[in-house]
């Protein structure tokens, strides 16, 4: 009998000890959105259930292992105890109810983590081999950084050009893959004004670690003023196809790929190549000129310039005008 | 020559043909590329070729698998060529980047796989009759180690080869990891880098190749150890002479080998970019690399799923007398559970493979969204299988912990028909709980609760395991030899694992934690818990009836001691870095996180496991020739194994026994569990005389 009042003492002390010293370490991000709320509650909760645990299997285990270790010149076997009926059907209805109990508070914070507010502004999100881009059809404007309003709600419809790729904020919290040939939704309410990023978190290919975005939360005030200043900008790049070509190339993420300072990356630097001599993969070599450009963004796999044989170009699909005003740009890179 | 030891015959061998092997490779290569590149694919599989066929000369002559793998060299090439011709003929461009085109790497590869069967000679007593040829039930193995490089029929032999190969499809998994925990030691990437280069690839997809492997190689590895398992012991713990179909269980065995084969050839054809899960649309983009992985996969099923019917049949027909369902080891239940998943779930991962395959080679749209396919069907069929396989993985491993316990305890099995029925109960509620790997993939929200039902259930047979085993330990009288220390770390471990899985059952946290280093860590806390730490206990304690010898205590005391805390501080530090915000599958990750200074901690941990893991192979290998003589029943166990001499006999039990007694009876005065035929008169005698003297 003080056996088990030792251990049951033991238990309760290394219980304690465990869920203060975990929350003493601070396993969790900070908190940025709403959502995080009932998803760090629940995760408090398992936290203590597994501290509990953790202490409930351990105690006994190493107190076995001291108090009814072999002492030596000891030759008896051990009690012959087979079994014990009622605990095990305690132990195994006890843990049945605390698994739908927990089941249950796991459905009801998930329901609280997608709480919907129909007056949430839209964002249209389009992943890709190795970018996010951001699409704001309210204002028409299209961007690399998303900037949200704080304590709004935002909804997120976001969809893939190529493969499976994923939506992260550690201090959102909320995760959702992004699928080609569908659209997935993404609601989160920030609630701390702040710099973050969104990070990639589905393996997308060789450049998935470095697949990310700069999110900004920030207040009505300057979410309405930077709109402002995206929409004056577009007008002016709107202007001449140089600075169309420009913002074209930012919007769709060619950049994440392509440098236009001649640093070298998992693409061809922009910089000082157009009218030079390409090497290409098979051998040939080729000057760069318009027709180059144009192929290489309708057909990228057509020429391959060499040592860039491995990574995929995807496919894209522009007006002859905006080629145009691409190759504009491109030209203005030297 | 004749004079070295074979062991160093082989390694000279391997050296040469090696040597020879990336020659050729780059001579081949160098003529149909023009420049010479000394990292070219074909030199790298020409390599691994050369010296594998070379290795195996030298060790055992051409013979067995020497043979198996000549046969495969020549099959995937006669394949090879025949797709090469069909498209010369249908006017389809005929060679590719690696030499052959992806559909006649994919043809010839089968063919080769085949072809190793009918090399290593697996296929011979079959094709005797359907020759109408007899052959003689139970071939006589040659003397010495030569027998372990071809075909067998003795479960004892096969369960070595499958131990043995395990161990080797470990290590190179395992360095696989060293080389990516190195450059992961530190953010930025220090050598595997855009302009790093081996076969076709640079460094960041290097890295989602090994990374790939890795994992695929552990798993292979994991299923070839719980084979090795279940083959050697199960035999043995129900009186049986061998299994059931001693020939289906030959060739489970050495399908495996080509398998392997394929697998790391994928490292050589431009590697892959997908991890062991190889989710669509990306796996149909990905190098040939990915074929290779995907056939590799397909055929190492076959191993699966016929040596779980040969387990289920040999459970089911060949018990000793008085063996009831009850009076089995534990171990046997946990291989009956084992087996039910694995003869009707691992279709499901050649299926699902199978699809993208041919979406590849013949243009169909399963997951293609723009040919009207759905990417995440994919997942549902994939893990369909993939979620059971993991209760695949830890089912043997709990089996042995609750083996071994008793025996080291002086104690019963504290509620064994509980700890039974929980084995079948994980293995039923394991088929229902798939989705789970799936909560944030744009599966319909709503199915994703029952599903968190489901996977929260596992918890309640699991729980009876771990009560179980502390009701075993309570009141025991508790020696902690090797195998025991890697038991009791097993328990601890495989809590770890157990307690770190709620939180990913569950949605709203799992939306946090999925794909992070949380997952990581906690699923190589159930995969080091219910298997890594089990089978070490299981080899530990089993070696001596393989061998007659026992294994170094002091070295195994080493190896214990220098992996167990290494290992909590790699799988806790894992997942304190994915609650920050590490994702998994990175090669490289921001400086600014601060991750760092934990990751070096991981290397050197990771580090410390392999050395640890270094120093019982060498304890392995040397024991089994200047081990102690270990003999008799050395953990005065109650198993049949245990009460005929080691090495066992070559047909085991040379006079059968009857069960008369409960297994696990430890503490109790005078009971048994078996009897043996010859000693039964004797026995009855003397029982009459003490009856006489006690009235």
């Amino acid at each position: 009998m003080k056996h088990f009042i030792i251990v049951a003492i033991l238990v309760a002390i290394l219980t304690v000890l465990t869920i203060f010293g975990l929350n003493e370490i601070g396993l969790m991000p900070e908190q940025a959105s709403m959502q995080a709320l009932p998803i760090d509650w629940m995760w408090d909760m398992q936290v203590n259930a597994m501290s509990f645990l953790f202490a409930l299997i351990i105690v006994p285990i190493v107190y076995s292992l001291v108090v009814f270790r072999r002492k030596k010149g000891d030759t008896s076997e051990g009690e012959h105890i087979e079994g014990n009926t009622p605990l095990e059907i305690t132990w195994t209805i006890l843990p049945l109810f605390a698994v739908l109990s927990f089941a249950y508070l796991g459905a009801f914070t998930l329901g609280e983590s997608r709480l919907v507010d129909p007056q949430a502004m839209e964002v249209n999100v389009t992943a890709q081999q190795f970018a996010f881009t951001f699409e704001y059809p309210e204002f028409r404007i299209i961007s690399e950084e998303l900037y949200l309003p704080v304590d709004k709600q935002v909804h997120l419809n976001m969809t893939s050009k190529d493969v499976i790729h994923s939506f992260w904020v550690p201090e959102f919290r909320v995760k959702q893959d992004i699928v080609p040939g569908r659209v997935t939704e993404y609601r989160i309410n920030p609630s701390e004004e702040g710099f973050f990023k969104v990070r990639c978190a589905e393996l997308c290919g060789a450049s998935h670690s470095y697949m990310l975005a700069n999110i900004k939360v920030v207040s009505k005030d300057e979410f309405d003023a930077w709109i402002g200043e995206r929409l004056a900008e577009a007008a002016i790049a709107a202007q001449t196809p140089e600075s169309r070509g420009e913002a074209l190339v930012v919007q769709n993420g060619c950049t994440a790929c392509h440098s236009i300072d001649g640093s070298p990356g998992i693409a061809p630097t922009w910089f000082a190549l157009y009218g030079e001599q390409v090497e290409l993969a098979d051998g040939t070599t080729l000057t760069a000129d318009d027709e180059y450009y144009k192929e290489s963004i309708l057909d990228p796999q057509a020429k391959i310039a060499a040592g860039f044989e491995t990574v995929l170009m995807p496919q894209f699909q522009f007006t002859d005008e905006e080629i145009a005003d691409i190759i504009a740009y491109l030209k203005t890179l030297r | 020559m004749k004079n070295m030891k074979p062991v160093w015959r082989g390694l000279l061998w391997l050296l040469i043909g090696g040597v020879v092997g990336y020659a050729l490779g780059l001579g081949l290569d160098a003529l149909v590329g023009g420049n010479p590149d000394f990292v070219a694919p074909l030199g790298g599989l020409f390599a691994l070729l050369g010296a594998a066929v070379s290795f195996f000369s030298g060790l055992v002559g051409y013979r067995g698998i020497t043979r198996g793998l000549v046969f495969q060299v020549i099959g995937t090439l006669v394949g090879g060529f025949l797709i090469t011709g069909i498209r010369a003929l249908m006017g389809l461009p005929t060679f590719g980047g690696f030499f052959f085109s992806e559909p006649a790497w994919v043809f010839g590869s089968l063919v080769g796989a085949l072809s190793f069967l009918a090399g290593v000679g697996a296929l011979t007593d079959w094709f005797k009759w359907a020759k109408g040829e007899e052959t003689s039930d139970h071939h006589s193995d040659p003397e010495g180690f030569v027998k372990y490089f071809g075909v067998s029929l003795d479960h004892k032999v096969i369960g070595i080869q499958y131990t043995i190969t395990s161990l080797v499809v470990l290590g190179v998994g395992g360095l696989f990891a060293m080389i990516f925990r190195t450059e992961l030691a530190s953010s930025q990437l220090q050598f595997l880098t855009t302009t790093f280069k081996a076969f076709d690839q640079n460094g960041l997809q290097f890295y989602n190749t090994l990374m790939s492997l890795h994992g695929m190689l552990m798993i292979v590895s994991i299923l070839l150890g719980i084979a090795g398992m279940m083959n050697y012991l199960v035999p043995l713990l129900i009186g049986a002479d061998d299994m059931a179909f001693p020939r289906l269980n030959a060739f489970s065995f050495w399908i495996a080998v080509p398998a392997a084969v394929l697998l790391l050839s994928a490292l050589f054809l431009g590697g892959f970019d997908t991890g062991w899960t190889g989710y669509p649309p990306l796996s149909t983009r990905s190098p040939v690399g990915i074929q290779m992985f995907f056939l590799g996969v397909f055929i190492a099923g076959w191993s699966s799923i016929l040596g779980a019917l040969n387990l289920l049949v040999t459970v089911v027909r060949m018990r000793a007398k008085g063996m009831t369902a009850f009076r089995m080891p534990i171990f046997v239940w946990a291989a009956i559970a084992t087996s039910i998943i694995s003869l009707t779930a691992t279709q499901l991962i050649g299926l699902s493979f199978q699809m993208v395959m041919f979406q590849r080679l013949f243009g169909l749209g399963f997951f293609d969204a723009a040919r009207g396919g759905n990417p995440v069907l994919f997942q549902h069929l994939f893990w369909f299988y993939s979620h059971p396989a993991v209760y695949v993985f830890i089912l043997p491993g709990l089996g042995i912990i609750s083996e071994l316990l008793p025996p080291f305890v002086r104690k019963p099995l504290f509620g064994y028909k509980w700890i039974a029925m929980s084995s079948l109960g994980i293995a039923l509620v394991g088929f229902l709980v798939w989705a789970h790997h799936m909560f944030t993939s744009g599966m319909n929200e709503y199915l994703r609760v029952p599903f968190m039902y489901s996977t929260l259930l596992v918890a309640v047979p699991t729980g009876v395991k771990f009560f179980s085993w502390v009701g075993t330990l309570w009141k025991g009288k508790i020696t902690t030899p090797t195998p025991m220390l890697f038991v009791l770390g097993g328990i601890v471990v495989f809590l770890l694992g157990g307690l770190t899985g709620p939180p990913n059952a569950t949605v709203s946290t799992d939306l946090h934690l999925h794909d992070t280093y949380w997952v990581v860590g906690h699923f190589h806390d159930t995969m080091f818990g219910g298997y890594i730490f089990p089978f070490f206990a299981a080899l530990y304690y089993w070696f001596p009836k393989a061998t007659g010898r026992r294994m170094n205590e002091k070295l195994g005391k080493l190896h214990f001691w220098l992996m167990t805390p290494s290992f909590f501080v790699l799988t806790l530090g894992m997942m304190r870095i994915g609650l920050l915000g590490m994702r998994r599958r990175i090669a490289d990750y921001d400086p600014q996180l601060g991750f760092d200074g934990t990751h070096l901690i991981l290397t050197i941990a990771g580090y410390l496991i392999f050395i640890s893991v270094l120093i019982f192979l060498y304890n392995l290998f040397n024991s089994m020739k200047n081990g102690e003589k270990a003999e008799g029943n050395l953990w005065k166990s109650r198993s049949p194994e245990w009460l005929v001499p080691s090495p066992m006999p070559a047909h085991n039990y040379d006079q059968p026994f009857e069960v008369v007694g409960e297994p696990y009876d430890y503490g109790l005065a005078g009971s048994k569990y078996v009897q043996f035929a010859a000693s039964k008169e004797k026995d009855e005698s003397v029982a009459g005389k003490t009856k006489k003297a006690k009235s």
